[in-house]
């Protein structure tokens, strides 16, 4: 297909466009960043901004001081994560990127469920916690707290079940994730 | 020494000659500190006129510009230049004062949070915290303003800090993990380039502001072949326009030749360009048949509009050659575009820039330009503002070097053209420089005069006289029914009058058939000098792609 006179063979049909690709999964992205006054605003700001939707943020300290780390998670049905990372890398105070693999990542989240739990709810209750191993955590009259840890997918469940007895509220943090095996995340 | 005289001694390792300011209460330590500096500083009369200003300097010489304001006011004045240029990737370096620290917070007297309101809208900004920071964060704000994708710096500096003392070294090493930018290019995508340019059969170099800096670079590729060239309006002059390999501007008012050649093109070279919806139109019909080389050195803009098939990260200026040397190394055969330029020659013959002129004395806008074209000798900076002369400008002087065409592109900011113009004569004293600007957006910001008659700038200021905000009212014209709703001007201010009163010589020039003459005369005036060229009133620029519609469909 090549044209007379070059050496090489290139048919532009084979070419494929790169970019603008909509996974349609869950993604989680680890970001570290400096720890310094205002860095959080810059980035959730720049999410905003750009239209980024983002499912859940949670923010907290590394082994290194002068480093935060930045977890989120977003859909990739709606947002090209390459833009959504490339946009981020933009920002002078991040420092690192991972759009973390599925398979190769550990994540968690820690949730709080004040249930209104009394008579024969309370042992229904307890029993669906003991599955989750969900924790009770407060128990008074009419109500208990559980604390639940894990994956986002799991404290969804959990969440799912726990709603028709009477779900009084809820605190979850969002995931943060940690990549398995030595290398670092 | 103070922090201040710190900031001086880091402005002169960066090599800054010039700044434009405007003092305040909170920068008053900075100010004290220009007595011994050796720094010329340029007094403006509104903080926008010096931003703009710092940015005409940069685009005009390729150096960081810099600009100063107080705190509260000050910094919110800037906030239009900041955004400017951060939207055409102008170095910039904006030096803020902020209240004492005890007061931050508080809502201290002309406290504003300078940081916080222009973080959306620059590269990178740093509020100092401890007054020893202060050289270290100067000399980031100039690194991260002038390398990878330029844009604007803000460094805000609260009072008391800058007045404390600080041992001072010279710093000469920046290191900022987070910010490394490509500028290399990758050596097997630019190969994979070069092939696909070899092999095809209608290609387009589509060239935007991220060449400027890499003009000779870019008409070397396009002449190791017959390869046709467009740019933004960004780019202009980047390729130059009276080559018979130049298609002219591309996008909204580009030429139909431009924009029918990406239409129907078979592989587009995006050199330093961002497919703004200025340059693709309709995006979902943009450039059907094309695939993308896509040469950028900001690798968020790739992919970003347009899908990419062979994106290139990196710096024009070294890619350029690279992808030159490939692709003569394939041997391509010339004779695969003859047909192409068949085709494009045949857009070129039947669709030129053409306009109806007078048949009397008056001055249609197009002319005006074309006579600044002959009155300069094709040879000056034309800063515009922003309107149909603006549009005018880019279609009819035709610029053939690059930083010879500055304007605000992404922005569109009215009040740019007069204090931009003011930089740049102040970056290039040698050089003509004229500010072509309308009758609404010289208003914006025409207290600069004042500037040009104190510091004796010699800038000649062109204004497009035609009574309206006519790229306005050209809208309310086509798209709603003629329907003018406050585009009138009215016959205010008295332009000739102003001049003088600002010190500056004034002009009006009605007459068609001695404008050429006229605008000589006034060019060769010694000092700044404004010209009132009334045109025709209601002048529609043209050709054009209706908001919406596909470039194909161009009008006028
Ligand atoms: C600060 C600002 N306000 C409003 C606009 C919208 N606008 C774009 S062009 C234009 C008219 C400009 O009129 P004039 O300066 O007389 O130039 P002309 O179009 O007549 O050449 C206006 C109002 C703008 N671009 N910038
Ligand atoms: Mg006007």
């Amino acid at each position: 297909m090549g044209e007379p006179g070059t050496k090489e063979i290139l048919s532009l049909e084979e070419l494929e466009a790169a970019g603008n690709f909509r996974s349609g999964r869950k993604h989680i992205v680890s970001i570290l960043v400096e720890n310094k006054p205002g860095v959080l605003t810059r980035v959730t700001g720049l999410f905003a901004r750009r239209g980024f939707n983002i499912n859940t943020l949670a923010v907290g300290p590394t082994d290194d001081d002068s480093v935060s780390r930045i977890t989120i998670t977003l859909d990739g049905a709606v947002h090209s994560i390459d833009q959504v990372t490339k946009q981020l890398h933009k920002l002078i105070n991040v420092l690192k990127i991972r759009d973390l693999e599925p398979e190769e990542t550990l994540a968690r989240e820690l949730a709080l469920f004040k249930i209104s739990a009394d008579g024969v709810a309370r042992a229904e209750v307890m029993q669906i916690c003991d599955i989750f191993r969900a924790h009770i955590v407060d128990v008074s009259k009419r109500a208990v707290v559980a604390e639940v840890t894990g994956t986002q997918e799991k404290v969804d469940a959990f969440e799912r079940l726990i709603r028709p007895f009477g779900l009084i509220e809820m605190a979850r943090t969002g995931e943060i994730a940690i990549g398995r095996g030595r290398n670092e995340t | 020494m103070r922090a201040v005289d710190a900031l001086m001694e880091c402005l002169k390792a960066e090599g800054v000659d010039v700044v434009f300011g405007y003092p305040g209460g909170a920068n008053l330590p900075t100010y004290d500190a220009f007595h011994d500096a050796g720094i010329r500083h340029i007094l403006v009369r509104h903080e926008a006129g010096g931003g703009h200003a710092a940015e005409g300097y940069a685009k005009a010489t390729g150096k960081v510009g810099v600009a100063l304001g107080t705190s509260g006011p000050g910094a919110t004045n800037l906030v239009t230049p900041i955004c400017d240029a951060m939207m055409d990737s102008v170095p910039v370096v904006f030096i803020t004062g902020q209240v004492r620290t005890d007061l931050l917070g508080t809502d201290g007297f002309q406290e504003a949070d300078t940081i916080g309101i222009t973080m959306p809208i620059v590269k990178h900004s740093t509020m100092i915290h401890h007054p020893s920071d202060l050289p270290r964060a100067i000399h980031e704000a100039f690194h991260i303003a002038r390398t990878g994708r330029p844009g604007p710096v803000v460094v805000d500096i609260p009072t008391d800090l800058s007045r404390a003392d600080i041992p001072y070294e010279p710093i000469t090493d920046v290191h900022l993990p987070g910010y490394q930018p490509t500028t290399e290019g990758n050596q097997k995508q630019i190969r994979l380039a070069a092939k696909a340019l070899a092999n095809a059969k209608r290609p387009v170099l589509y060239v935007g502001g991220g060449a400027v800096g890499a003009s000779e670079e870019l008409v070397e590729l396009a002449l190791s072949d017959r390869l046709p060239v467009t740019c933004t309006v960004m780019g202009l002059g980047s390729f130059p326009a009276s080559h018979p390999q130049w298609l002219g501007m591309l996008g909204m008012h580009g030429t139909r030749t431009a924009n029918y050649a990406m239409d129907e093109a078979d592989l587009i070279v995006a050199i330093g360009a961002r497919f703004d919806d200025r340059v693709t139109a309709k995006l979902s019909e943009f450039a059907p048949r094309a695939k993308f080389v896509h040469i950028d050195i900001d690798p968020a803009e790739i992919s970003k509009n347009v899908p990419a098939h062979i994106p290139i990260v990196g710096d024009t200026k070294n890619i350029l050659p690279r992808l030159t040397a490939e692709y003569r190394a394939l041997g391509p055969d010339p004779q695969r575009l003859e047909e192409w330029w068949h085709r494009i020659s045949g857009w070129q013959e039947r669709y030129p820039l053409a306009y109806e002129d007078s048949v009397d004395t008056e001055i249609k806008p197009q002319y005006m330009v074309q006579a600044l074209y002959e009155a300069t000798g094709g040879d000056a900076i034309i800063v515009s503002d922003v309107g149909q002369h603006q549009m005018w400008a880019a279609q009819h002087y035709h610029f053939d070097k690059p930083r010879h065409w500055i304007n605000s592109g992404g922005l569109g900011t009215m009040g740019f053209g007069l204090p931009a113009a003011m930089g740049a004569k102040v970056g290039c004293p040698d050089k003509q420089v004229v500010a072509l600007v309308g009758d609404g957006g010289v208003q914006m910001n025409i207290q600069e005069l004042a500037t040009l008659a104190q510091d004796q700038i010699d800038v000649k200021v062109f204004i497009m006289n035609n009574g309206y905000l006519g790229m306005v009212r050209q809208w309310q014209e086509l798209f709603w029914d003629r329907r003018y709703s406050h585009v009138d001007m009215g016959n205010y201010p008295d332009f000739v009058k102003l001049a003088e009163a600002y010190g500056s010589t004034g002009f009006r020039f009605t007459d068609k058939t001695t404008l050429v003459e006229d605008m000589k005369r006034a060019l060769a005036t010694p000092g700044p000098v404004m010209v009132d060229v009334r045109v025709t009133a209601e002048e529609n620029v043209y050709p054009m792609i209706a908001p919406g519609q596909p470039a194909r469909d161009m009008v006028g």
